[in-house]
């Protein structure tokens, strides 16, 4: 058992923590709480139900879950396949795959190239959320946007993207938005792999995809996990598509963060909202015990 | 200034008794060693005496003061610590003066002290430099300054020397020893080597899981190890360790079929009373006390020569007795021309017999 | 055989570099290209005639720039004075002191910050900040930004101050100084690099956001960029591109400008979640 002495006494300890525990304690503990209040009200923003919000019981979860019309456009099971695939789309296959690809590519090689696409990469990552929004809804225009100008040179047609493949777009978008995290968190975790693994298996005459799949993809492997889950999670939360499609056309790119918006912010059902907030933060949770699970797993072994 | 009592000091975490009542008495102005292996307790006891750890219980006194409970910077004290916590972002003369500054010492008179303090250790044209330009044997010496410059009652290092060359480590034994003769405070050196604690120090600690085992001047607990654990830390290669059987009715040792009569042993009654109850003994001898020779001798054990190592002023001779190496010190020039079977004789004056747990019977 | 196998590898590496370049640097190279274009379309082009007129006119535009100078830094440097601060003394507390029950609070910290998110948190922040009276203030979307990135500062400073060896305090302390001392003259310098480095991530997070502000404010003198950009390129009628390229150019270049500082100042350092 370590025990490191105290420089700071407890005392002081604590007053150094008082700040950042109102700051929790208002905005990450008690919103926990009262959501799951609220989800059980009928609170609005406006009018009598604002001031006075009554108890409804379940009847915001069950307009939620409202198997009739559940997998309609615009219905709360219909965002939440949307999101299924949104995240299976521009998370799994996109960000990780591509982000994995990227690192092993550029493993171990070095040059203009390489500094080029990094550069790339992760300004696509930092720029502010409403510029890369624009510059892809320019980039996806119909008539005048690149892409397409580069699609029909190649024989593709002129796809109007935001209307016939609205899905794909914000996928495309999405995976271009946040490839940064992982293809940087695999880089990193190459780059701490001893050289002398790989020179092992090259003397034992390994080609090149036998080293990536008997050396370097099992080492990967705990990160891959985190990464997964990571992005898993930060993508099913996301809001920056709305700034591209806004939920459209026809609620086809309706992921339930924006339905969690147009309920609470169009429509000022904030009970409503509260309960698809309820539904979020459950599959948040699920996500994030999986991840602390994988991760205490994972200090066990190293 | 002022020397140092450790009464019943103890120290564990959760279960562990890192620090095990430890009682010493350290004098006025001497320069004192903890000595022992990795993780015996040697910092913790350190980190005691300088307020950096709470002693779970026994008390410390610093002079006339009782300082368990005070706080660090109320015990007026001075260390250095293995990885000298040199601050990187402040040059040498902040550094070293900011024992200085934080006793409220004009920036004057801090200058003028700083730079007799390097001065002293030969680092005072350093003093605006960073500890990152710094070589390692600069950035000891400059610890040690910050050590020295505020006069203080005790001085307290942890390994001080243990991140420097074998080279630089005997050079900077070497103004180390000077400079506390020189100041002439209290020192409380903390290492696990033996040589170093021997050359520097007036009195030494074995320490040994968290218990003082032997405490006395170095030459006397080198010439006279209290139990086999101290015998067999001191000294490069240590006390050469042997099972034995006493034998009263011949007034023998028999160690592995050789038998050596102890007619002239100096403590036989002390074994004949410990060989009421037991007859198993551990016969201890220096490597410089055995005599080695190429042809049988009287009272001698019989091995065959398993090693050479010549060193220069001295050779070792490792010669195996039954599978276990036993060492042999010869004082000569020129490498020793011994091979195959040998015979030892030790100096029947300077043998020790131990219990076989390790306890000093004569 | 092996020499054309060679090639083959080689041209498929050659072949994904110039996709990937292609997929991530175009929609960046027409941000870069239209505000230099007097003509812009939606299509990357060599500017012809080059103009610097539109940043001209951005500036002309009272909104836009209130919008950028004005409000995105006060919003965006109050967030990272208070995510700083705070996140520096916690970080401190948790590392170098033994407060009861402060490792379950890191533990509710990476739970709930999972877990209490932007999309689950809508609702019950706006009605916080609603009861506090804070719609409509710089101070409300502030707090809200604080509260929000806290989580994510307090542990990249945490693992920063446990990278830092004890000894520079401990021997602080047995050279005399007061707790308070060995916190200002040591602790604090040797933190200063990971302070420079939350500091410029909560910048850069707060300075980019979008939802909280567009949540929280509602006059358009309030507005950050990010809400002007977002109106000007939604509002009704064809928007005018090259004004809005001008200024989002312009809105972008101080987040690129930091992470090029960060990367030359303390090299490429990999901080797990960063950025969400
Ligand atoms: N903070 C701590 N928490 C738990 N156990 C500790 C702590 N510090 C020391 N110990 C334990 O106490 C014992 C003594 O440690 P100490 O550091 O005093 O040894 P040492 O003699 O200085 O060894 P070394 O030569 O390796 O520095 C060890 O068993 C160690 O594991
Ligand atoms: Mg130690």
């Amino acid at each position: 058992m370590e025990q490191k002495p105290p420089i700071l006494s407890w005392q002081s300890g604590a007053l150094f923590l008082v700040p950042a525990f109102l700051f929790i304690a208002v905005f990450l503990l008690f919103p926990f709480v009262w959501i799951f209040y609220l989800s059980f009200t009928n609170q609005t923003l406006l009018g009598a139900n604002a001031a006075n919000p009554q108890f409804v019981g379940f009847e915001n979860y069950a307009r939620l879950f409202d198997f009739d019309s559940w997998l309609n456009r615009g219905q709360f099971g219909s965002a939440l396949f949307i999101t299924a695939q949104f995240v299976i789309g521009s998370a799994l296959i996109g960000q990780v795959a591509l982000g994995l690809a990227l690192a092993i590519v550029f493993f171990r090689r070095k040059g203009i190239l390489r500094e080029l696409v990094y550069v790339l990469v992760i300004f696509a990552w930092i720029i502010p959320d409403v510029v890369v929004a624009f510059s892809w809804v320019a980039f996806l225009n119909r008539d005048e946007g690149t892409f397409n100008a580069i699609l029909s040179r190649l024989g593709f047609g002129r796809p109007d993207w935001q209307l016939e493949h609205a899905l794909l777009s914000v996928i495309l978008f999405n995976t271009w938005r946040g490839t940064a995290f992982s293809m940087l968190l695999f880089s990193s975790a190459l780059a701490t792999i001893p050289p002398s693994y790989l020179e092992t298996a090259e003397v034992a005459g390994a080609s090149a995809f036998q080293k990536l799949r008997d050396i370097l993809l099992p080492l990967l492997q705990g990160h891959i996990l985190t990464d997964l889950i990571l992005i898993t999670l930060w993508t099913f939360n996301t809001f920056s598509i709305f700034l591209l499609t806004a939920g459209g056309p026809a609620y086809r790119t309706e992921v339930v963060s924006i339905y969690t918006y147009r309920i609470a912010f169009q429509f000022f059902d904030f009970g409503q909202g509260a309960a698809i907030a309820v539904v979020v933060m459950l599959i948040n949770l699920a996500l994030a015990l999986i991840y602390l699970i994988l991760l205490r797993r994972q200090s066990v072994y190293t | 200034m002022s020397g140092i009592q450790l009464d019943r000091l103890s120290k564990h975490f959760g279960s562990v008794a890192a620090v095990d009542e430890v009682t010493l008495q350290i004098q006025d102005g001497e320069f004192f060693a903890l000595l022992g292996p990795s993780g015996c307790g040697k910092t913790t006891t350190l980190r005691m005496i300088a307020g950096l750890e709470k002693a779970t219980a026994g008390t410390i006194k610093i002079g006339d003061r009782d300082v368990t409970t005070l706080a660090p910077r109320e015990r007026d004290i001075a260390m250095v610590f293995q990885d000298y916590a040199l601050y990187p972002h402040m040059n040498l003369l902040d550094n070293i003066g900011y024992p200085l500054k934080v006793r409220g010492i004009p920036r004057a008179e801090l200058q003028q002290r700083v730079t007799e303090a390097a001065q002293s250790l030969g680092i005072d044209h350093l003093l605006n430099r960073r500890p990152a330009q710094l070589s390692g044997g600069q950035q000891q010496r400059a610890a040690v300054a910050r050590a020295i410059v505020h006069h203080a009652q005790v001085f307290l290092f942890d390994e001080p020397l243990s991140n420097l060359d074998a080279k630089l480590r005997v050079e900077a034994r070497g103004f180390l020893k000077h400079l506390q003769r020189q100041v002439g405070v209290t020192t409380v050196y903390v290492t696990h080597d033996q040589a170093e604690a021997m050359a520097l120090a007036d009195h030494i600690a074995i320490m040994e899981q968290g218990k003082v085992v032997q405490m006395g001047p170095p030459l006397e607990v080198y010439h006279r190890p209290r139990t086999t654990f101290v015998a067999s830390f001191l000294g490069s290669p240590p006390m050469n360790l042997l099972r034995g059987q006493l034998d009263l009715a011949a007034r023998q040792v028999r160690v592995n079929n050789a038998a050596i009569s102890l007619e002239q042993f100096r403590g036989w009654d002390r074994l004949v009373e410990h060989a009421q109850q037991n007859v198993n003994v551990v016969m201890g001898i220096r490597p410089e006390h055995l005599t080695i020779a190429q042809h049988e001798i009287p009272q001698s054990l019989t091995g065959e020569v398993y090693a050479i190592q010549p060193l220069g002023a001295e050779s070792l001779v490792i010669v195996q007795i039954k599978g276990e190496p036993v060492s042999v010190r010869l004082f000569t020039d020129d490498t020793p021309q011994f091979s195959g079977r040998v015979w030892l004789a030790p100096d029947l004056q300077r043998v020790f017999f131990y219990h076989p747990d390790g306890e000093l019977i004569a | 055989m092996k020499r054309i196998k060679h090639l083959l590898g080689e041209a498929a590496y050659y072949i994904f570099i110039l996709v990937v370049m292609a997929f991530f640097g175009l929609p960046l190279l027409w941000l870069v290209l239209t505000p230099f274009n007097a003509r812009a379309t939606l299509a990357v082009e060599i500017p012809q005639p080059f103009t610097l007129d539109n940043f001209q006119q951005v500036l002309n535009n009272t909104f836009a720039v209130r919008a950028l100078v004005q409000n995105n830094m006060i919003i965006a440097v109050g967030a990272m004075l208070g995510v700083t601060l705070i996140a520096t003394l916690s970080a401190y507390a948790l590392s170098r002191a033994r407060v009861p029950g402060s490792s379950q609070l890191t533990y509710i910290l990476i739970l709930f910050s999972s877990v209490v998110t932007g999309t689950a948190a809508m609702v019950p922040i706006f009605l916080i900040i609603f009861n506090l009276g804070l719609i409509d203030t710089y101070l409300g979307v502030i707090v809200v930004f604080i509260g929000g990135l806290l989580p994510a500062a307090i542990f990249i400073m945490r693992d920063f101050v446990e990278g830092i060896p004890r000894s520079y305090e401990e021997s602080a302390l047995v050279a005399g100084a007061a707790p308070s001392r060995v916190f200002l003259d040591v602790a604090l310098p040797l933190i200063r690099p990971g302070m420079m480095v939350i500091a410029i991530w909560s910048f850069v997070q707060a300075w980019g956001s979008f939802l909280i502000p567009f949540i929280l404010l509602r006059s358009p003198e309030r507005m950050p960029a990010s809400i002007a950009v977002y109106s000007f390129y939604t509002e009704a009628g064809t928007p005018n591109i090259t004004l809005v390229a001008a200024y989002s150019l312009l809105y972008a270049i101080p987040v690129v400008i930091l992470y090029l500082f960060v990367n030359w100042r303390y090299g490429f350092r990999f901080f797990g979640g960063i950025k969400r």
